[in-house]
């Protein structure tokens, strides 16, 4: 390449490792509230109140079809109006979060849902509680056919973190859009962005489908 | 001021707004299915060339983010002389991102097809490019029909992205509206439910009319 200057880009490259970190805390603490917000999604569309269920049910179809970038500034900007600050990481982290929350509710639902008939009355016969039933019998059923779903959100998930840098979150695109206007040069940030993207999506994809073998070969399937 | 009143003062400038982002994904759809096509096809190539050629591709596009492909294709393919205008480069990012997942579907389409299939359309001594046009897409197409329709989602919501680069879609005018009236819940409330809108009620009944209509078309109703 042309006008590639390789001591710019050593030059660069620890600034861009630091906030490859951030984006890495970014997606992982977003992938938490995700996985424990979703499951809870998922339970509330499987009580009896039929009212509860049609309202997570709509809430997850409207947070699913609308863009997760106006989610991020309806978070960060909605609050100050009514009096709540809240700072750039934490209304990323609700705003990401719960769009992925959605997504994972559903992955749940189908995981759930897979689980045969005759072990929900089996787990009845047995005189188990509801919590019981879904925490012994259901859930450690419902999670192996859900993983190949939850891995594919997990790197859903950190390829969508460069939306926090519109909110000045300093994850990767955040970083490079500062160093380019800093030296006039975008080639090699915006360029090296791409591949350490790259470089860590593609061996996670590998290492969650190991992991689903994994697991799958643990529960004896 | 309530959400009537706004309505009522910012209506046309949100209305223009959601013209270009429809405008964005009609254009990005288009070059999404065609680049799906090719690069699925491709990717079930006998030919060890093509078949690199789409892995690749599809690698590349799905292993980073929307956002980091958008910032190349707009700040640095310039640098190499290409320079784009920011309205074709906000379409062709979505649609070539778009694309990559599209092919992967079209892949798996075109394998369900059943291999009596293959065997009685070479029976019939078509040529290979007959036998795919006539027999097998068709077929396949029926059957990656329902996938398309959340990929379709997936690119409305993509197409947010493009007011990034500064193409004048919904999402711009929205933060346009609320950097200067700091209205927030009004106009980002406003823009969540015409994404909601376009998505549920004029994106998915389409696919769901094609669905049918395709099934229909091939006797399977």
């Amino acid at each position: 390449m042309f006008d590639w200057k390789w001591d710019f880009t050593w030059e660069i490259l620890p600034r861009l490792v630091y906030a490859t970190g951030n984006t890495l805390i970014a997606a992982g603490a977003g992938y938490v509230i995700a996985v424990v917000l979703g499951l809870m999604l998922a339970l509330a569309q499987r009580t009896p109140s039929r009212g509860l269920t049609f309202t997570v049910r709509e809430f997850v179809e409207f947070i699913r079809s609308t863009p997760l970038i106006l989610q991020i500034f309806f978070v960060f900007y909605v609050g100050p109006q009514f009096g709540v600050r809240l700072s750039p990481w934490m209304s990323g982290m609700i705003a990401i979060g719960l769009h992925y929350a959605c997504y994972l509710s559903e992955v749940y639902r189908g995981g759930i849902e897979s689980v045969p008939k005759g072990q929900w009355e089996a787990a009845i016969a047995l005189n188990m509680t509801t919590a019981q039933k879904y925490r012994r019998v259901i859930i450690p059923q419902a999670i192996p056919p859900a993983l190949a779903g939850m891995g594919n959100y997990l790197v859903g998930i950190f390829k969508d973190t460069p939306m926090l840098s519109v909110i000045g979150v300093a994850e990767l695109i955040h970083t490079a859009n500062a160093i380019g206007s800093e030296n006039y040069r975008f080639l090699e940030p915006y360029t090296m962005v791409g591949i350490i993207f790259l470089a860590i999506s593609l061996p996670a994809a590998g290492l969650i489908r190991l992991f689903e073998g994994y697991v799958r070969r643990k529960l004896g399937l | 001021m309530g959400l009537y009143d706004f309505l009522a003062q910012y209506w046309p400038r949100l209305l223009t707004g959601a013209g270009i982002t429809v405008a964005q994904f009609l254009l990005a759809a288009a070059l999404g299915v065609a680049i799906s096509l090719c690069m699925g096809l491709m990717k079930l190539s006998q030919n060890a060339l093509l078949r690199g050629a789409a892995v690749t591709y599809i690698e590349i596009f799905r292993g980073t983010s929307l956002v980091v492909q958008l910032y190349w294709i707009f700040f640095v393919l310039p640098l190499f002389g290409l320079t784009i205008e920011k309205f074709t480069a906000g379409y062709l990012a979505v649609g070539m991102n778009i694309g990559a997942y599209g092919a992967e579907l079209v892949r798996g389409g075109i394998l369900s097809v059943p291999k009596g299939q293959w065997e009685a359309a070479l029976a019939i001594n078509m040529s290979p490019a007959q036998r795919m046009r006539r027999i097998i897409l068709p077929q396949a197409l029926v059957n990656m029909l329902p996938p398309w329709g959340n990929l379709m989602i997936e690119l409305l919501k993509g197409t947010a992205l493009v007011s990034l680069i500064s193409v004048a879609d919904l999402m711009f005018e929205a933060r346009q509206i609320n950097s200067s009236t700091f209205l927030s819940a009004q106009v980002f409330g406003a823009a969540l439910l015409i994404y909601y809108v376009l998505a549920r009620f004029l994106v998915t009944p389409f696919m769901r009319w094609l669905e049918r209509h395709m099934a229909r078309k091939l006797g399977r109703t």
